[in-house]
């Protein structure tokens, strides 16, 4: 689970990480109150406004605004909450900025770049750094890939120490005080909240000489969230593509792609492969949709729900491998399901499994527009075919 | 031969009492596997399925009165470490974990705990091994798997039993069928199943089935590659069509960088001389081809 930079600051707050202060709004009457209560609680006339959204590049798309005086505040907020902000990472459309967050600002020495995840290739936690922060770090892996320096923390022992020592001595950071426990909180911050990434960037020097985390993107392991009631209230629904939060309301697993073939499949990786042999057989997958193992009439009509709200869908191919789900079943269910939802749009259907052999016939013999298929092959075949 | 069980393996059911566990209790012995008995704590003295198979509180109680070669968990994912964690206390040979969901940082401990252990765990987050015509430990439709001398290690569920499929409708059968899990962090590696099946004497050629994200695949082409090439293996990897950055389904199944697309991994088996397909329709075609 995504959240945002504020709400991850509160998280790292609680494990005695110094960060940059400020209060996040989601009302513009409630601007002015705040840059004043920023201004006056942390002792800055120089304010930054800061865009909350689940997406990086919000400097470059606007969203990050440096203020110096209660004026150019105001602007600034005013202008930001509300906008439709575009970065790299927002895709095209953009995303419309429902929070900010007003900061104090800091008199900066230096940036750098800080990270823990899980290292899947070594199966450890590592601590990932660079002295080059507040910038795209992916541009300087491509860049200055020797700028990047990784630290693991298997399970032996003083390995934390280890690891700590060593990104401080890469950074040159020995000079700062506490600065290794520091380090040490944000691991423990990224342990005891069941982070699946915990990034800071820019971590910056101060000219006061103190180490302070300017930002912060933190995901947390969506399963781990029973264990944290408070994160999971995090949760912004508003962040969500508004299909595949319907989708997971259904139970079911959906990702819009920019196809046209609509894509209807039981298991996670079978509903992959089928995509792909969309593409193979020359046409565009509109989307990733599991609906689970046990495909039912109830999850194939809200299937077909959810892949007819994308307008760009001219055809549905549904690919079911029946193993102890029966597919004569899975056949009425979609008749059903087609009858009752008035399909306008080509939908060829595969079934494979036990009774396979009925439950083409029971298609096939059905007085709806259904088209029927034994292979994968046939079926995404026909699937491209019909709509070109 | 076959790896990992076979019709003499002595079962036992972790969670039988619920409904999942109970029906694929069932199922697996309609498929003739040598269930032997279940265990859900705060349950112990209960019977269990058709056959009336004893409920213990725990593996410690269950050991008591049966051999236990292998168990199969079937409990939410918020206790499945747990379960996991009581299995290898316990020193049962092969684990079968099938719940999805469980925490990483749950799973680390697990791993942890395993490299320590004489165990193997298969999943979390699989649906399990069958050996054809012998016995399966987890929830795959058995009739789709015939007994023959191709091994089969895949991260996906239903997309095993499509391969499962090709390969049977193509004259050829399964010695065993791993499914590995889509988790981050599984017990046992597409590469810890390659090397089982290139020791196996009755296996005689291997479909690897992958998914972006992770470096198993590529980890276990060059050690194929290193190896000689001792026996023909078929590759598929799906989600070419995946976009970056988004979890298709599986926990495990995100591309992070350059290294976990489909291509990139598609390109490694191919370097190292393993037969890969484009499409999951040419699996058992390919396999007429090499083997």
């Amino acid at each position: 689970m995504k959240i945002h930079e504020y709400q991850a600051k509160e998280i790292l707050k609680k494990f005695n990480v110094p960060i940059q202060e400020g209060y996040a709004i989601d009302s513009s009457k409630d601007i002015d109150n705040t840059i004043k209560k920023v201004q006056a609680d942390f002792h800055t006339e120089s304010v930054i406004v800061k865009a909350q959204i689940h997406a990086g590049g919000r400097g470059k798309g606007g969203g990050v605004k440096y203020c110096p005086t209660f004026e150019d505040a105001q602007n600034a907020a005013n202008t930001i909450l509300g906008m439709n902000l575009i970065t790299h990472q927002t895709g095209p459309e953009g995303k419309m900025v429902n929070k900010i967050l007003i900061t104090e600002a800091l008199d900066i020495e230096k940036e750098y770049y800080f990270a823990i995840t899980f290292d899947r290739s070594k199966n450890s936690d590592v601590f990932i750094v660079s002295s080059e922060g507040g910038v795209d770090i992916e541009e300087v892996a491509e860049n200055n890939p020797e700028k990047i320096i990784k630290a693991w923390i298997d399970d032996s022992t003083n390995s934390l120490d280890n690891a700590v020592k060593e990104i401080i001595t890469s950074l040159s950071l020995e000079k700062f005080q506490n600065v290794e426990q520091m380090f040490k909180n944000l691991y423990k911050c990224y342990l005891e909240s069941d982070c699946s990434l915990l990034e800071v960037n820019p971590l910056v020097s101060t000219t006061d000489q103190e180490i302070i985390a300017l930002d912060a993107k933190v995901d947390i392991d969506s399963n781990a969230l029973f264990r944290h009631p408070e994160i999971a209230t995090y949760h912004d629904k508003s962040e969500e593509d508004p299909l595949e939060l319907k989708a997971t309301e259904y139970g079911l697993n959906y990702i819009k792609l920019d196809g046209n073939v609509g894509c209807m499949v039981n298991g996670a990786g079978l509903a992959m492969a089928t995509m792909d042999i969309v593409k193979y057989c020359g046409g565009e997958p509109a989307n990733f949709l599991d609906v689970g193992g046990a495909a039912n009439v109830e999850t194939i009509k809200n299937g077909f729900k959810i892949i007819l709200s994308d307008k760009n869908v001219k055809s549905i191919l549904i690919n079911i491998f029946g193993g102890i789900v029966r597919c004569d079943r899975v056949a009425n269910g979609v008749i059903e399901a087609v009858k009752e939802l008035e399909l306008d749009v080509v939908v060829v259907v595969r079934l494979q499994g036990t009774n396979a052999k009925l439950a083409k016939k029971i298609l096939d013999e059905s007085d709806i527009k259904l088209i029927s298929a034994e292979t994968i092959d046939e079926a995404a075949k026909k699937a491209v075919e019909m709509i070109k | 031969m076959s790896i990992l069980l076979n019709k003499n393996t002595n079962i036992l059911v972790q969670g039988i009492t619920g409904s999942e566990g109970l029906f694929h209790a069932e199922q697996m012995i309609e498929y003739s596997s040598k269930v032997v008995c279940g265990v859900t704590p705060g349950k112990g003295g209960q019977k269990a399925t058709s056959k009336q198979l004893p409920v213990f509180n725990s593996i410690h109680d269950a050991k008591k009165e049966f051999q236990i070669d292998a168990t199969v968990i079937f409990v939410p994912p918020r206790f499945a470490a747990k379960a996991i964690m009581e299995a290898i206390q316990e020193n049962i040979e092969l684990i079968v974990c099938i719940s999805e969901g469980i925490p990483i940082r749950d799973m680390i401990s697990v791993k942890e705990a395993l490299n320590a252990s004489n165990s193997r765990l298969i999943g979390p987050n699989c649906p399990g091994v069958i050996t054809p015509e012998e016995a399966k430990v987890g929830i795959m439709p058995g009739f789709v798997f015939k007994k023959g001398n191709v091994g089969i290690v895949s991260k996906s569920g239903t997309l095993t039993y499509e391969a499962a499929d090709q390969v049977v409708k193509s004259g050829f059968g399964i010695s065993t069928a791993i499914g590995i899990g889509g988790d981050p962090i599984v017990g046992t590696s597409t590469l810890d199943a390659i090397k089982l099946f290139m020791k196996d004497e009755e296996t005689k050629g291997i479909v690897m089935i992958g998914e972006i994200g992770g470096n198993y695949e590529a980890e276990a082409a060059k050690w194929i590659l290193k190896n000689g090439n001792k026996k023909p293996v078929v590759g598929f990897i799906a989600g070419q069509t995946a976009p970056p950055g988004k979890r298709m389904g599986h926990a495990g199944a995100i591309i992070g960088g350059k290294d976990d697309t489909a291509s990139a991994k598609m390109k490694i088996m191919e370097n190292c001389g393993l037969h890969v397909v484009q499409s999951p329709a040419k699996i058992g075609n390919k396999l007429k081809e090499v083997l």
